[in-house]
């Protein structure tokens, strides 16, 4: 072994194993479970290219595709609302995203390091917030949300949506806040910097890691949420992805799989895409809330 | 007015005002309004009077309301534990050296980070009735010789959405264990393998004992996702055959939205919350137990 591998901490005992045990131990578990967690997508990508005919049979080998076809992409993106949904998504997606980063950082570094009477506690409650489920909130926030009259409407997702995001991000970057060291702010203090030139041309610079995870964390959280778009959204045109193809492809007791597949990779893209971007990011992001 | 901005706790205040009015108006106002809405026989479009206790009786008296309790625990119990055992299995995989290591844990996480609703598409049509894949494999091994009504019995399709819960669950489970596994020293392992500590020794009591305080957080998230889950529920069978996966969650949701009985669902879901608590305060009290123990001081 390298002098590198040794230093890496992570590598465990695994140079005492001998090579075919090693095959059985740990690559043969290990190719079972991608097979299986990755399978769904596979087949989500060959049903949705997969013409009719072949798709309502049971003859011939369904792993496979002999005849490709693009019909249930044409119906998808011609006859159905899905670019809107896939608009109102982003939008929503975005808005939200951006809305809880700005609300986050204020309050991540009033809490972490303005320490104003009581930070404690609030600090404690957001976290409590953060374990606080869509779906015990969903019934009252309809009520609200009707009553404010912005019920199927953007805004409804838009303004809902930071209740989850807020406090995942906020206590994301307590953690990121805690580990820029305090003297860097106690001298621009005394260079005569204010509280908000400090949080802006300091502290934010270094935490940049802390809002990329925060960020993508967040926008795939609000890509995937479905409980509230599902309750406060009626009109088909307002829709999101998941709901939109949830709901509106579904007609009576003909299933179109080749379009509702198609929906589903379509809709699963861009955050695939995002994530793969910023992996390790994302990681940090999810094991850092964990390990807080 | 600079001096005031000088002040810490004006500042403060300025600083958590947008955090906290979205939060006070559509987290802790919510959340105290659906409870009060649980006390009410509120319809939509029609406000509601007290009817005190009355939401909760009904439902404790609904064979329906009682069958989605049960469902909602066996679903959470049964599939935590399963998520459990093959994400810290899986995490203990990972954590080997191998080749393409990051290309690995990156793609174990895509089923937790792909839209559930969506993902939740797949495993319909895999659970397919007439169509399924996993029976014509079957079929094709000469296993069964008819295909397998997955969702149209009551316990498979408790096991199919099970195992599609599970298959969603793990990676988030696998990956945040890896995170605790990476920071136990190598050194340990390698004193107690000098002191003739076989591998399953090794992994019982160095690295099981380290990891607890992470198990505990994790498997709280994943408990607390698990009891309050929706979509797949939703999506992959709402709540049939016969009720038999009907999760509190999604019965709430069929009373209060598609049926109108906005009191009578807000009841359903505050019942949840006393489980959540109590999930909550297991997971905390067990680790301060464990941190005590491991030579911590009181706090």
């Amino acid at each position: 072994m390298s002098a590198k591998d040794v230093n890496s901490e992570t590598q465990g005992m695994d140079f005492v194993t001998s090579v075919p045990r090693r095959v059985v131990t740990v690559y043969l578990p290990l190719c079972i479970f991608v097979f299986i967690l990755l399978f769904p997508f596979y087949w989500m990508a060959v049903t949705s290219i997969k013409p009719d005919a072949e798709l309502l049979t049971r003859e011939g080998n369904p792993f496979w595709v002999i005849n490709p076809t693009l019909t249930h992409f044409h119906k998808l993106l011609f006859e159905t609302a899905y670019p809107s949904w896939m608009w109102n998504t982003v939008i929503v997606s975005v808005v939200s995203t951006f809305a809880s980063l700005f609300a986050a950082v204020l309050a991540a570094y009033a809490i972490e390091r303005l320490r104003f009477t009581g930070s404690r506690p609030v600090g404690l409650s957001i976290f409590l917030a953060y374990l606080v489920p869509p779906s015990i909130l969903f019934i009252p926030l309809a009520y609200i949300v009707f009553n404010l009259g912005i019920f199927d409407t953007r805004w409804a997702l838009i303004l809902t949506y930071p209740t989850f995001l807020i406090p995942f991000c906020t206590w994301l970057l307590m953690g990121y806040f805690r580990s820029i060291p305090l003297e860097l702010e106690e001298c621009a203090l005394i260079d005569g910097a204010t509280r908000l030139q400090i949080l802006v041309k300091i502290v934010l610079p270094l935490a940049v890691p802390g809002l990329i995870s925060a960020g993508i964390f967040a926008f795939t959280l609000s890509w995937n949420e479905f409980i509230y778009a599902l309750t406060f959204i009626s009109s088909s045109e307002n829709k999101t992805v998941p709901v939109g193809v949830v709901t509106e492809l579904v007609e009576g007791d003909v299933y179109h799989w080749g379009a509702l597949m198609a929906g589903a990779l379509l809709g699963s893209i861009p955050v695939a895409v995002m994530y793969s971007f910023f992996v390790e990011y994302y990681v940090s992001g999810m094991t850092g809330a964990v390990k807080e | 007015m600079n001096k005031l901005l000088d002040n810490r706790n004006f500042l403060g205040l300025v600083f958590m005002l947008p955090a906290a009015a979205l939060l006070l108006l559509f987290l802790t106002y919510p959340l105290g309004l659906g409870t009060w809405l649980g006390f009410t026989d509120t319809k939509i479009g029609r406000a509601g009077e007290w009817v005190g206790l009355e939401n909760f009786q009904y439902l404790f008296g609904d064979a329906v309301a009682r069958l989605a309790l049960f469902n909602t625990l066996f679903y959470t119990f049964v599939a935590s534990v399963i998520k459990f055992v093959l994400g810290l299995w899986l995490a203990i995989l990972l954590n080997q050296h191998l080749p393409f290591k990051s290309f690995f844990r990156a793609v174990v996480l895509l089923p937790f980070i792909v839209p559930t609703a969506l993902s939740a598409i797949a495993f319909w049509w895999i659970y397919d009735s007439q169509f399924s894949i996993i029976s014509w494999t079957l079929m094709k091994l000469g296993w069964i010789n008819q295909y397998i009504d997955f969702l149209g019995d009551p316990w498979l399709a408790r096991f199919s959405v099970i195992a599609a819960n599970v298959w969603r669950g793990v990676p988030f489970v696998a990956i945040s264990l890896l995170a605790g596994l990476q920071t136990i020293p190598v050194s340990l392992y390698e004193a107690a393998a000098l002191d003739g500590a076989s591998p399953w020794q090794r992994f019982y009591n160095v690295t099981l004992p380290l990891l607890t305080p992470i198990i505990a957080v994790v498997m709280t998230f994943s408990v607390l996702f698990t009891f309050t889950d929706f979509q797949l529920i939703y999506v992959i069978t709402r709540g049939g055959p016969l009720n038999a996966t009907h999760l509190m969650a999604t019965l709430s949701f069929q009373r209060a939205i598609s049926g109108g009985a906005l009191g009578e669902g807000a009841a359903l879901a505050t019942a949840m919350i006393p489980f959540l608590l109590a999930a909550i305060l297991f997971s905390y009290y067990g680790l301060q137990r464990r941190a005590w123990q491991q030579g911590a001081t009181d706090k």
